[in-house]
């Protein structure tokens, strides 16, 4: 047991290390300098400008050599300094990521957690049953190769727009300030409800085509036919079918993170939903290295913590990794 | 128990009930306008000039200035300063308004506005720094009284800073440090202006109306909206219908189409018919004269003759905006504009002009390509550059590609990322590019500025991006900065000057003005500031540094519909 998780953990920070540095190298890459695209709102005179570049330079720290700056990099991360945002000058980056994390999460959780439990859910449901088969199995491959984004502007413009049902920007209300009542909980959740729809629905239809497939194949299996022969009841067959079918698709949903989250980021832009999606939208246009990298870097550090939580999943819900861990300790 | 929990219940009820009252905007008190911020709210530093834009009203609904300016009428209007005046040709005197406070109660004085400009002697990241070169001390004379030694003013750069440096109060700035001056958030802001702070979020600023307001004893102004929501839209498209159904009082976005749903009457614009917005600055296409053939002034013109501006007008912008004057001068400081030298040396679109200039010139079709060749031979290919995304520019610079193209010039059409033209642009390894920072402003001298921005350094930040080196031009841009700002023949003798230079050497090409987009719904606020008679006449809008030229004004005039 030890071993495995120290051995995971070692994975997991050498890919952490190897992230943040590619997350740090990228932005640097990117033509243009940006704080000379900041000064380049201020209209002064050509003296005072000079002046500004080279302070604003030094506050960035972009006068030291680029190695310098990958150490200082490295030495501000641990003490949890992200720097300051260009874009949003002078705000820290940290502040500007907190305050749109908390709609990411929002956001992302139900949707991946509902998707997932539901798309699975029904999937086995439809499996071997004829019209459900015929009718839900199109639908999900539809919805499954659906781009997030399309997905997204459809939705907006048929219940947003048409409909009028649901409101097509922002977090809440633009008539309200955020307070504790039923009619601000109402407008939140109806401004959610799009992104939310636009991220379950394409993720639904994967699971359930996923799901289907396993449960055909895990019925075919030997022991589902011993069951059967025994006599055991179609539910208890198809739990038992379930319970290994739904491996896989735990390790899909671990390697499908890193595709959710960049659906939520274009979803994010569609509806204008202030989350992290945005920012790093506004980040990029305005070349704002410590921004992206810290976009990056939560993005990072949220898609490898969701991979070794479904690490420890992986053990509880399969008993033969247990095993074969106690094999390897004995 | 069952008394308990109803108790419990009502008393939930209440709070609830209690709160939404609070936080839910009455709509006949609330203001909704959108078109200013481009980002969430970041700042709201008075002296980080640039970035204002997203938390507009920072200077203008509550820091204020010493002076307001109405550039339609060209007029000063009076507003933290009760008058001034040049006591000598190096003196200015200030007399600073009594009876006006700070909204933490204390009284505004002399000290706030001698403090304030002497924070941009302090720090040299300080915007109005470079001032303290021509400035050389501020004497309290009393508490109202101040005054401003120069050792040579730069009376047209004094007259700008008067309207665009925000007082602040010194009792809360004095103990700052350099650090919190230049890059403070400056969260909860106090000024002396007509609204407070509210609150903000990602995507909105919301301001409430100061009931302690100086100007309402003072000058028996009142602002209208209880509360003002300043709306990020993520894209125009949002901004539009919001605006048609009411859900926005005054959109300062780009809308393209706006002419066709201004003459349906789903929006009101500030003219009824063409070119519907108040021009508000010019798009100037640079040329970068340290490249051949643009290093050419007959190749410059020729450009400028080539150019189709009536398709930029009418097909890039549907009619929304109005060609230039050959001298890029904005229309409200037309009086500056020689009309004999435009009349003699001025261009205008004409094609067979431009190919005769060219052929003049030398530029010749050698190889039978269609396009001319440079005087020794070799091809020119050139190209036209403005931010991807910018959808209106991408339409014009094509016109441009294809109206040069026409009479022979090889010039095509680019569209980089905002990062990367940015950088072409300030260090000027462009061919040819759009750029639209010459505003409005008190005097041509800021346009000027921009246009023969001078000395010629590595980077060229924020004006003459084609490096045109005139010695003889500078130092005329210099001479006018030197003249007093009531001396109009004096500026108009160096304008001219100024323009029959630009004009034969044609170093940079002004096309069109590009508006001030505003588009209002009347359903829920009327009278908006328009062209027609019964209307106030101020600039209808909310972007940053255009509260003290007449937006706050135009919220002292709007009334409720009925």
């Amino acid at each position: 047991m030890k071993r495995y998780f120290g051995r995971k953990l070692f994975i997991y920070m050498l890919t952490f290390f190897l992230a943040v540095t590619i997350d740090w190298l990228i932005p640097r890459f990117m033509p243009g300098n940006p704080v000379q695209t900041m000064l380049s709102r201020v209209s002064v005179r050509a003296e005072a400008l000079e002046v500004m570049y080279g302070y604003y330079t030094r506050a960035f720290g972009l006068d030291v050599p680029i190695w310098q700056q990958y150490l200082n990099f490295w030495n501000a991360l641990f003490h949890g300094d992200l720097g300051t945002s260009v874009y949003l000058f002078p705000q820290p980056v940290i502040k500007v990521i907190m305050r749109a994390v908390p709609y990411d999460i929002f956001l992302l959780l139900p949707a991946i957690l509902l998707s997932f439990y539901a798309g699975n859910k029904f999937g086995a449901f439809a499996a071997r049953t004829k019209w459900l088969d015929n009718t839900v199995l199109p639908l999900g491959y539809i919805l499954t190769a659906t781009p997030y984004m399309w997905l997204g502007i459809l939705l907006a413009w048929s219940l947003g727009i048409v409909a009028g049902i649901f409101p097509i920007a922002g977090a809440y209300s633009f008539t309200m300030a955020p307070h504790f009542s039923w009619v601000f909980i109402g407008s939140v959740l109806m401004h959610w409800f799009l992104p939310f729809a636009s991220l379950f629905l394409v993720q639904f239809g994967g699971w359930s085509i996923g799901m289907r497939n396993m449960i055909i194949y895990e019925l075919e299996a030997d022991y589902s036919h011993y069951l059967e022969a025994l006599g055991a009841p179609r539910k208890l067959v198809r739990r038992y079918a379930f319970r290994n079918a739904i491996l896989p698709q735990i390790t899909g949903l671990a390697l499908k993170f890193g595709v959710i989250v960049a659906g939520a980021l274009v979803t994010e832009v569609v509806f204008s939903y202030p989350g992290i999606g945005y920012l790093i939208l506004a980040a990029i246009q305005n070349q704002d290295y410590f921004l992206i990298q810290g976009c990056f870097l939560f993005i990072i550090i949220g898609v490898l913590l969701a991979n070794f939580a479904i690490d420890i999943i992986y053990v509880i819900v399969d008993p033969r990794t247990r095993i074969g861990m106690a094999g390897e300790t004995a | 128990m069952f008394k308990k929990i109803t108790l419990l219940v009502l008393l939930i009820v209440f709070l609830f009930s209690g709160m939404a009252f609070a936080q839910v905007y009455e709509r006949s008190e609330t203001l909704y306008v959108s078109g200013a911020a481009w980002g969430p709210a970041s700042d709201w530093n008075p002296f980080i000039a640039w970035s204002k834009s997203n938390t507009t009203g920072t200077i203008g609904l509550v820091y204020e200035t010493l002076f307001m300016y109405d550039p339609l009428t060209d007029e000063y209007i009076p507003w933290l300063a009760e008058r001034g005046e040049w006591v000598s040709s190096n003196v200015y005197e200030l007399k600073v308004r009594k009876g006006v406070r700070w909204s933490d109660g204390a009284m505004f004085t002399a000290d706030d506005v001698k403090f304030t400009f002497e924070v941009g002697k302090r720090f040299p990241a300080i915007w109005f720094n470079s001032m303290w070169n021509w400035l050389d001390e501020i004497v309290k004379v009393n508490d109202y009284t101040l005054q401003f030694n120069f050792t040579e003013p730069l009376y047209q750069e004094w007259g700008n800073n008067l309207y665009n440096i925000a007082i602040v109060p010194e009792h809360l700035w004095a103990d700052r440090t350099e650090e919190e001056v230049t890059s403070g958030i400056n969260e909860n802001p106090v000024g002396t202006g007509a609204y407070l702070y509210d609150t903000h979020s990602e995507d909105r600023n919301v301001w409430v109306k100061n009931d302690n307001w100086w100007a309402t004893d003072l000058l028996g102004l009142e602002v209208a909206p209880k509360r003002i929501v300043d709306i990020r839209c993520a894209s125009n498209n949002i901004a539009l219908g919001m605006v048609i159904k009411g859900e926005i009082d005054l959109s300062n976005n780009f809308l393209p189409g706006v002419a066709t749903l201004s003459e349906k009457g789903y929006v009101e614009t500030y003219y009824p018919e063409a070119p519907y917005m108040i021009s508000v600055n010019t798009a100037i296409l640079f040329l970068n004269t340290t490249k051949k053939p643009m290093d050419d002034p007959a190749f410059r013109k020729a450009m400028a003759f080539a150019i189709n501006t009536d398709d930029i007008v009418n097909i890039a912008y549907a009619g929304i905006v109005k060609a230039s004057d050959p001298t890029g001068i904005l229309p409200t400081m037309e009086k500056y504009v020689d009309k004999d030298v435009v009349a003699e040396l001025g261009f205008s679109y004409d094609p067979d002009q431009a190919r005769k200039i060219l052929s003049d010139a030398g530029y010749k079709d050698v190889d039978k390509d269609g396009f001319v060749e440079a005087k020794d031979g070799s091809k020119i290919e050139l190209s036209v550059t403005c931010p991807f995304g910018w959808t209106d520019w991408m339409e014009s610079i094509k016109i441009i590609a294809k109206s040069c193209q026409a009479v022979g010039i090889n010039l095509q059409d680019k569209t980089p990322d905002y990062g990367a033209w940015n950088t072409a642009l300030t260090s000027g390894t462009f061919d040819m590019t759009l750029n639209n920072w010459a505003a409005m402003s008190n005097t041509p001298w800021t346009v000027y500025n921009i246009m023969f921005r001078h000395p010629i350094i590595e980077t060229m930040g924020s004006g003459n991006f084609g490096r045109y080196d005139n010695a003889e031009i500078f130092d005329l841009v210099d001479q006018l900065a030197k003249i007093p700002a009531d001396d109009f023949e004096g500026m108009k003798a160096i304008c001219s000057q100024i323009q029959e230079i630009q004009l034969t050497e044609m170093p940079m090409i002004p096309l069109w003005y590009n508006g001030l987009w505003a588009q209002v719904n009347n359903s829920v606020w009327t009278n908006w500031p328009s062209a027609t008679e019964d209307t106030p006449n101020y600039l209808p809008c909310t972007w940053s540094g255009y509260w003290q030229m007449g937006g706050l004004l135009m919220l002292t005039e709007l009334e409720l519909a009925k």
